[in-house]
């Protein structure tokens, strides 16, 4: 099925929306910058409603199917989250009000802002990045700007894994790093000798994942950590992986320096078709006063009749702001809800289902698919989409077949250092039902590669459109729907 | 919670996978630090945690008790009910980055009809689908400049009429990259104005000019020799717009900028305390190969049927690593959506309403103002869309302390940023607001401020 653009549905005259007249004496307008009418499309409400609706019956999503996208943590995004951010003493909050009147919105970010710092041991976090990439960006900085004031303007280098994100590269490079990648070890850990290697003088810090995007966790942490801070390095915590962690390790416990936290993932806050996602940053005692700001805190702790006043603060040697106001509020207040809706049972009940889950599911695939690493996993593993004896079938394949059995595919081609990757991360929230109905198909599919590999190749057979030509897309480069001059 | 296992299915999967317990399948997390004990609140119910929300969202005031003149980046506009109606669709919400096209087509037409109005609104070639925020697009777009140029020029030119916070998010963002000096938004001195300073300025070293349209204390100044200027040194020019505006002003492009950029908020998002928001980013097509964050673009599937995909991929940080220009990743999809939205519901006319609305009754509250003793317009001569510089008697400050005793939230302090403006309120007038309200904060100001 096509869907018709909005452009293309478009009636000259038609309307869906209609303002009440002025009730004030016209003013002209400034002639020397008035400009026509926007040539934006003429529908009606319902031209639009049923036209966005059909769009989204043409997405996979977490209420219709499983998603088991590696490293992206698609789990179930409970409802009552929609409901509290759109209660309007939140939703209606402007962000320059005075203080008096959104002391409600900074008790909440002030909890959020300590229950993060008692999940994941760090001393302070800041809210205020957008994403996790953003985040990121914020700890290269930290990093940077701690070296500097130390006077060690000579540690321009970054380690980073070789099965890192690309976010962690990119990031290290925008903040005027030299990338160094380190190789992994045979059992998916760091390689310590090169890790030691590197170890000098010029050493800004080391950039982990853990768990890293193969699932594992890295059985040296402790020992990395160590090496690195004995080199005057810091360590950035990568925790794109939280969720499998949560009630079972503090990231800070064990000597990060830095970590973001991705609340689209961990929190339960939706993926929301590519964001908006929430990235908060813990650091360190000694860092705390480079973390961006605002960053919410208790201007008075009252007394028995009246409840602590709550204000922002500029951290001292603050790397500086990093987006306008306080991030992404909407986003906190569904991981507060989230958090609060746990506790700590329940926050350690999630960490041992996402990781029970990963192995139940690791267990059931590797019979049929080569599994490079084959230890306990995390909250996601990595097997080969490729066999000898079916030539021409890649990952590629068996992602767009999963399709026709009704299951988005995993993340494939990642991590770099597997060959024909294929990512799988269940989450907590999936049942051992449909954990089996996919576990079928995949071995439904491996079979199939053999027997009828054109069902794989072809495939997917059922979604609502085919494979793509993705080379004419990148060729011809059409950006934006076709318009009508306006006359 | 939200964990489905039951007692039975747990033993069965730990059978298969060979452990006797749950714990066990931690034994490479080290044993000192394994199950730390959590010091937080109990879990709740979920009526438990609805009635803690309301109570704490009680705590607010809102922009729908009190009349508000608060602009300054976030504005108090209308959203059709239509908006959240799509927005609140799992299949929209509960999707990831379209990474698979097959069964992303929703997300994938919906980004793809958004970057179409968005080069409608701007006039500008290409948009992409989107940045974190305003300040965010704007300093990416000096990030695309530095690139552009290879590093070799080291000049941010951004007028002090910028937003900001913008501009702080700018400095923060260029302090990764070598040697970049961003300058030009120092106070002005008594006499001088922002166009000629920039004029000034502008040099063989200058990578980008910034400058806002309307400005932050939002007038619409005319930027045709900045733009003149800059290009005739080879400098690229990025105007960080409002989109409202722009439903009845020319579009960036009339003034020939390379970039255009906004904070798409205005167009069917809450206010949100601040966000989650949109930041536009547009582009002359030259720099199509050169800017950050995704892109959706036409193709056709196995079948020859039309179908969309991200695309120049290649561009992005999964692919190039180190050598991309920019991380961004996730961006604001969901917020995309809502101005897709919004857009189509209001359509043609009713998005010339909106802005012309926004138009007149900013232009009467300024005139009502102008009338009060001890007040007047900060810049009388300069036209303005839906915001104004007015000064006043006595402190910003003060003024909005007593006037939240008439019910209403005055407009921002700018002493708050701009030091050499003590006793100035940018105030702030959107549709929303009759003209009852505005008659009611003229007849307030005039109470509080003559006690």
């Amino acid at each position: 099925m096509t869907e018709k653009t909005i452009y293309e549905l478009s009636q000259p005259g038609r309307k869906g929306f209609i303002f009440p007249a002025s009730d004030v004496p016209s003013t002209p307008l400034p002639e020397a910058f008035e400009r026509e009418a926007v040539n934006l499309p003429e529908l009606s409400e319902l031209d639009v409603v049923r036209h966005f609706t059909n769009l989204s019956h043409l997405n996979h999503s977490v209420d219709g199917g499983f998603y088991p996208l590696g490293s992206c943590t698609m789990k179930y995004n409970p409802k009552i989250n929609e409901v509290a951010v759109r209660l309007p003493g939140f939703s209606q909050t402007h962000p320059l009000q005075p203080i008096t009147s959104v002391q409600g919105n900074l008790y909440l970010m002030y909890q959020l802002q300590e229950w993060i710092q008692e999940i994941s041991g760090f001393h302070k976090v800041s809210l205020t990045p957008a994403a996790g990439a953003h985040g990121e960006l914020v700890g290269a900085l930290i990093i940077k700007k701690y070296h500097k004031d130390n006077n060690e303007t000579q540690r321009v280098k970054i380690l980073i894994p070789d099965s890192a994100h690309g976010t962690n590269p990119a990031t290290s490079s925008m903040s005027g790093f030299d990338v160094v990648p380190l190789p992994s070890d045979e059992r998916g850990n760091v390689d310590l000798v090169a890790l030691k290697s590197n170890c000098d003088e010029t050493l800004a810090g080391l950039m982990l994942t853990n768990p890293n995007t193969l699932g594992l966790f890295d059985e040296n942490v402790v020992e990395v950590i160590e090496m690195v801070h004995s080199a005057g390095g810091l360590v950035y915590g990568d925790g794109a992986n939280l969720n499998a962690l949560l009630g079972i390790l503090r990231p800070g416990d064990v000597g990060f320096d830095i970590m973001h936290f991705n609340l689209h993932k961990t929190f339960s806050t939706p993926h929301g078709g590519g964001g908006p996602g929430s990235g908060p940053v813990g650091v360190s005692e000694s860092l705390a006063e480079y973390l961006p700001g605002p960053i919410v805190t208790i201007v008075d702790e009252g007394d028995e009749d009246n409840p602590p006043f709550y204000g922002f603060y500029m951290p001292e040697k603050s790397i500086g702001r990093m987006k306008a106001f306080f991030g992404h509020f909407g986003v906190l207040v569904k991981a507060f809800t989230y958090i609060a809706m746990l506790g700590p049972d329940g926050l350690r009940d999630i960490g041992e289902k996402a990781v029970l889950n990963a192995n139940y599911l690791m267990e059931k695939v590797k019979k049929d698919y080569f599994l490079p690493y084959d230890r306990t996993c995390m909250h996601e593993f990595v097997v080969e989409g490729t066999w000898k004896d079916a030539p021409g079938i890649h990952a590629l394949d068996i992602s767009k077949r999963l399709i026709d059995y009704g299951f988005h595919p995993p993340t494939n081609y990642f991590p770099l250092i597997v060959h024909e990757a294929l990512m799988v991360e269940p989450t907590e929230t999936e049942s051992k039902q449909t954990l089996d109905a996919f576990a079928a198909a995949m071995k439904a599919i491996a079979q199939e590669a053999r027997e009828d590999p054109e069902l794989l190749t072809k495939a997917p057979h059922t979604a609502p459109i085919r494979r793509t030509d993705e080379v004419k897309a990148a060729r011809d480069l059409v950006l934006c729907c076709w318009t009508p001059e306006i006359l | 919670m939200y964990t489905p296992h039951t007692p039975q299915e747990i033993e069965e999967m730990l059978r298969v996978i060979g452990l006797k317990s749950v714990e066990d399948l931690f034994a490479s997390v080290p044993q000192e630090y394994r199950f730390p004990d959590l010091n937080l609140p109990e879990g709740l119910t979920e009526l438990e945690i609805a009635a803690e929300l309301n109570e704490i969202a009680a705590a607010n005031a809102t922009s729908d008790e009190f009349i508000s003149f608060l602009g300054a980046g976030a504005y108090n506009h209308y959203i059709p009910a239509a908006v959240d109606a799509i927005l609140s669709r799992g299949e929209f919400y509960t999707a990831y980055t379209p990474y698979q096209p097959e069964v992303s087509q929703g997300t994938l037409q919906a980004i793809f009809e958004y970057q179409s109005l968005m080069t409608e609104l701007t006039g500008m070639d290409i948009s992409n689908a989107s940045h974190y925020d305003g300040a965010t697009a704007t300093a990416e777009a000096a990030n695309l400049a530095y690139h552009h140029f290879r590093g070799k020029r080291k000049k941010m030119l951004v007028a002090r009429s910028v937003n900001p916070e913008y501009r702080e998010t700018i400095r923060t963002y260029m302090t990764g990259l070598k040697n970049v000096i961003v300058h030009g938004d120092e106070p002005l001195n008594p006499g001088e104005d922002q166009i000629s300073k920039l004029l000034e300025m502008i040099d063989k070293e200058t990578a980008i000019v910034i400058v806002q349209y309307p400005d932050f204390f939002g007038r619409i100044l005319d930027y045709t020799k900045v733009v003149e200027k800059a290009h005739e040194f080879g400098a690229l020019v990025t105007f960080v717009f409002n989109p409202t505006a722009l439903g009845i002003l020319k579009p960036p492009s009339a003034f020939d900028a390379d970039i255009a950029v906004g904070d798409g908020q205005p167009l069917g998002i809450p206010l949100s305390f601040g966000g989650p928001y949109l930041g536009i980013f547009t582009v002359k097509e030259q720099f199509v190969r050169k800017l950050a964050g995704r892109l959706v673009g036409e193709t056709v599937d196995e079948d020859g049927k039309r179908a969309y995909v991200l695309t120049l991929t290649a561009r992005e940080q999964h692919i190039r690593r180190e050598k991309s220009t920019s991380n961004i990743c996730t961006n604001q999809g969901l917020m995309v959506l809502a101005a897709a939205v919004y857009l189509s519901v209001l359509g043609k006319s009713g998005f010339k309403q909106v802005a012309n609305l926004c138009y007149q009754k900013a232009h009467y509250a300024a005139e009502q103002l102008s009338k009060l003793a001890g007040f007047e317009l900060a810049f009388p001569d300069a036209p303005f869309f839906h915001e104004f510089v007015l000064k006043t008697p006595m402190s910003v400050n003060e003024i909005n302390h007593r006037l939240e005793e008439y019910w209403i939230l005055g407009g921002y302090d700018l002493s708050q940023t701009f030091p050499e403006m003590e006793n100035q309120m940018l105030v702030a007038v959107t549709e929303k607001m009759s003209k009852d309200d505005i008659d009611d904060f003229v007849a307030a100001l005039e109470e509080v401020t003559h006690d």
